[in-house]
Order: C-alpha cells, then sequence, then structure tokens
C-alpha cells in the first residue's frame, strides 16, 4: 500500500464506495487514452508504478495504452522508501521492489503511477528517486484518486477521480490481482 | 527487526533475518547504479570502531553508510585514545556523548559490544551498537552476509545442506551462522579436527541439531549444497591445535583434488569463505578462484546487508527500532 493511502480498520461499517469495478475500468481506460493523446502516442513512454497498488495500476495502464496504440509499453515500479523525508517520523518500513525497464528512462517520457495522491510526499520522493535512474525527458503523474491535502507544489496530470476528503476520511483502493478481491474505492472514518 | 543493537544473531527471529536480507536485495541495486547514493541516512553518523585489524567488515559497513548519505567515521584501536590507556567504557561513552547515531564495533574480547550496548543503555544513550566482530564469540551481519549470498545462488534455503569446516573454536563467523542457518530452514554439519572443536560441542550438537564430524572426505561424499570453509585462525592460538599445517591441509583443506570430488558428487555445489584466505592451508587457489567459489559475491553482498542493518537500526524514528 502506498503511504499516502490510510487504511479503513476490518469490518468499519461506515465505509462507503465512491468507485465501483466499473467505474475504475472506465477511469483507466479514460486515462490511457489521456497519456496517449498527450504524448501524441506511446513512443519512447515508461510507466512506472509506485508499489504496491501503483504497480498493479501501472500494469493495467501499459495494457490499455498497448491496446490503443498496437505496440507494448515498458513497465517497472519505482520504490520510493529510501528517499522519503519521514523516515525519523514512523517506524521503519521495508523497501519495496525497484524495477526499472530495460529501456531505462534517460530521454524518456516517464508517468509515475499510484493509487491515491494525497499530500504529495510519496511523489517528491518518487522525483527524487527516478532522478537517480536517470534523466526523463518529462515526467507525468496519473493517479486512480486525487484526495486533495496537498502539502507540496505537486499535481496530477491523469486522475482517475478527484475526492474531496477531510483529513481524517480514510479512502482505501483494493485491487483485483492485488487485494484478492473487487475492485473498489471506499471512503470511511471521519466526518465531512 | 525489533532489537535495539544488532550483537548477535539470537537478537533477531526468523521473521528479523527474513526482512534484513529482503531489504539487502532492494539495497544491492544500488550498487549497480551509476550513482551510488541514496539520501536514506542523511544526517545520522556512524562510527566504525575497531580494535582489531580488517579490511572488508570495516570498509563494507563505511562504504554502506556512505552510500545511504550517513557520515561515516573510522576510529582504529591504534590511533585511539586506548593506546593511552583509556577503557574501552570511557572510550565509547566519549563517542556517544558526541552524539553519534551508531557505533560498529569490532573487538578482540568476546561479548564487548554486548557489554558497550549495556553502558550506553543505563546511561541512556540514544547510541546503537552493532558487533562486527567479537573474540570468538559472533559476527552476525557475516552470517547475514553469507545467508544472502548462499540464497542468490541457491534460492531457498529450506532443506539444504550446509558443511561448515575448519577452525570451528576460534570462529565467531561459525556460530554466528550456527544461528542464522537453522532459521532460514538449512540444516548444518560442522567438520573440524577434534582439537578445534569447541569443548561440550557433542552436548551442543545435540540440543541444537547440528551434526558433528571429523571426517571431511565422509562429509564432502553426502553432497551438501555449500561448503563454508573457515580461516585458521593462526593469531588466537596460543598452543598446538594441529602438528603441521601440511597436516592440517591434508585432513581438512579443501584441496584441488577434494574440490574435484565434492563438484563430481554435487554439480551445483558452491564454495563460501569470510575471508582473509589462507591460500593453500584451508582453500587451494584453485578453489578459492573457481566458478562455484562465491568468496568475491559474499564482499558484495556485505556491502547490501550492512546497508540493510544501518537501515532498519537507524533509518526509523526515534525508539520506532526498539
Amino acid at each position: 500500500m502506498c503511504p499516502d493511502t490510510t487504511p479503513t480498520p476490518e469490518g468499519a461499517s461506515a465505509d462507503r464506495e465512491v468507485l465501483s469495478a466499473g467505474d475504475i475500468a472506465r477511469a483507466l481506460k479514460r486515462i490511457a487514452h489521456e497519456i496517449v493523446e498527450r504524448n501524441k502516442g506511446a513512443e519512447d513512454l515508461v510507466l512506472l508504478g509506485i508499489p504496491s497498488r501503483g504497480v498493479e495500476l501501472a500494469h493495467r495502464l501499459a495494457r490499455l495504452v498497448a491496446e490503443v496504440e498496437g505496440r507494448a509499453v515498458p513497465v517497472g515500479s519505482l520504490d520510493v522508501t529510501m528517499y522519503r523525508d519521514d523516515l525519523r517520523r514512523q517506524p521503519t518500513r521495508s523497501p519495496r521492489e525497484t524495477r526499472i525497464p530495460s529501456e531505462g528512462v534517460d530521454g524518456r517520457t516517464v508517468v509515475l503511477v499510484d493509487d491515491v495522491l494525497y499530500s504529495g510526499r510519496t511523489v517528491r520522493a518518487a522525483l527524487d528517486a527516478l532522478a537517480d535512474y536517470g534523466r526523463p525527458r518529462a515526467v507525468q503523474l496519473a493517479v486512480l484518486v486525487d484526495r486533495g491535502h496537498r502539502e507540496l507544489p505537486i499535481r496530477a496530470d491523469h486522475v482517475g477521480k478527484n475526492l474531496p476528503t477531510s483529513h481524517s476520511e480514510r479512502v482505501m483502493v483494493r485491487l483485483a490481482g492485488h487485494d484478492g478481491q473487487e475492485d473498489s474505492v471506499t471512503i470511511g472514518g471521519g466526518s465531512r | 527487526m525489533s532489537a535495539r543493537h544488532l550483537l548477535s544473531v539470537a537478537d533477531l527471529d526468523a521473521a528479523g533475518v527474513r526482512q534484513l536480507l529482503d531489504t539487502a536485495a532492494e539495497m544491492h541495486d544500488v550498487q549497480r547504479r551509476e550513482v551510488k547514493k541514496i539520501p536514506t541516512l542523511r544526517g545520522r553518523t556512524v562510527i566504525n570502531l575497531f580494535f582489531e585489524d580488517s579490511t572488508r567488515t570495516r570498509s563494507s559497513f563505511e562504504i554502506a553508510g556512505k552510500w545511504m548519505s550517513a557520515d561515516t567515521i573510522n576510529i582504529t584501536g591504534k590511533g585511539s585514545s586506548t593506546s593511552k590507556g583509556e577503557s574501552l567504557r570511557d572510550t565509547t561513552m566519549t563517542i556517544a556523548a558526541m552524539g553519534v547515531d551508531a557505533i560498529v564495533m569490532r573487538h578482540m574480547a568476546s561479548g564487548a559490544a554486548h557489554q558497550v550496548a549495556r553502558w550506553l543503555d543505563e546511561s541512556g544513550s540514544a547510541t546503537r551498537v552493532v558487533n562486527a566482530g567479537d573474540g570468538t564469540h559472533e559476527h552476525p551481519t557475516q552470517a547475514l552476509l553469507d545467508a544472502y549470498t548462499l540464497e542468490r545462488r541457491l534460492g531457498s534455503l529450506e532443506g539444504r545442506h550446509v558443511a561448515i569446516v575448519g577452525d570451528v573454536t576460534h570462529s565467531r563467523v561459525f556460530r554466528s551462522n550456527l544461528l542464522s542457518l537453522p532459521l532460514l530452514g538449512a540444516r548444518v554439519t560442522v567438520v573440524a579436527p577434534p582439537t578445534l572443536m569447541p569443548s561440550g560441542a557433542r552436548a551442543w550438537a545435540e540440543h541444537d541439531g547440528w551434526t558433528m564430524s571429523h571426517d571431511l572426505d565422509d562429509v564432502l561424499a553426502q553432497g551438501p549444497d555449500a561448503l563454508m570453509m573457515l580461516r585458521v585462525q593462526k593469531e588466537r592460538m596460543s598452543g598446538g591445535y594441529f602438528p603441521t599445517p601440511r597436516e592440517y591441509t591434508v585432513g581438512y583443506g579443501l584441496t584441488r583434488p577434494r574440490l574435484a570430488a565434492y563438484l563430481d558428487r554435487q554439480p551445483e555445489g558452491v564454495i563460501l569463505h569470510p575471508g582473509p584466505m589462507n591460500r593453500g592451508l584451508e582453500i587451494a587457489a584453485d578453489a578459492a578462484d573457481a566458478a562455484s567459489s562465491l568468496v568475491l559475491d559474499q564482499v558484495s553482498a556485505g556491502v547490501a546487508v550492512r546497508m540493510s542493518v544501518l537501515y532498519h537500526l537507524l533509518a526509523g524514528g526515534e525508539g520506532s527500532a526498539a
């Protein structure tokens, strides 16, 4: 789970579904089209998911882009744990896998993919991490949910759903293939 | 990792070892990058306090700290105030009082790292201690890097057979590996001449479930998945542990014919040695440089494993690793 995602405790009754499996499929399809349109094709594109659900989303987007463009798009994962600015505030967490496609990132357009955009600190860390792997021509950001509350001047280029939330609320993304249950985005806890 | 310090493999459970090895695998990636630097430990200070000579362990910890952006400083026994007669307690408490985050310590006395950790904890110091080898007691990061190296070559160690061969009486590497390998599911056979087997080894083996042997050829015929050759620690030997070096080599050295016989039996077999090697004594040059030798892989893994250990001890908030 990406650190910007706040988990909902098991069995919390207040959870409300804001995106169904169908909504998520449509949102990803739209984002895939947006990526192709904005980049005038898929040439030199690399999709990098931020572990863990961002990686699953990056793979799905790559398949959708490939369907549109008829060419395979390199996909990888970029762990940001070692680059976070809040390491000293939290218990140590184990780093996840970073896999940069063999094509590398130099001179390419990298689309970072994450499930939830919140404070923006994960994305800042991802930009630092990415700089250690090479110099992309451009970096874009695609997220399934933008829940607001940015603490840094960061915005997403491609958003599945803008979801105004309060700090006390929790947004939970579940993805088939990752969580072993049907795709959904739910919101719970707090008062809006 | 739940311990505040890393003094012994006994500080870790199977999950702790797994976590350190998995993190090391991600840290290994930094070694392959053009720019070998991540900001993870920026602002942290690590002192390598080495009262015994060392090339690989000390530089490995130093590189590990530097690659994670920690400030690392080396102090050797000879160049420190201990050569003026300062006590270990005063030396370490002085260093801790400077606000360092970790002391990586090697000392010729077994238990020295534990003692220093106790002094620091009693004084309320936040400084953490990593045991980089204490006398004939333990060398936990060496055992972790051995396990990491073996896993990378053999896959899971579950059900694998590792033979540890040589001067086990004086070996802290042996003691740490004897704790770590079973946590990963490997079974261990320890081979040594009777004079270099610790007293009480038989009862120890029965209690902890490892096998003891004095016959290297017999063990090699069983086709162990890995051979861990230990250095004959001449500097720790006050008495005559074997009649002549030649006799030791004949009985317990990984000689060229022995290597050939082993690889015939176990073509996938691998050879480890913690270094520094006494070529021609416990290991023949042919064995040290063979394709099945993982000696340099161990050195490379050492940096990744030490990055992992420093990360888990130092990166989290105060108290988080505790």
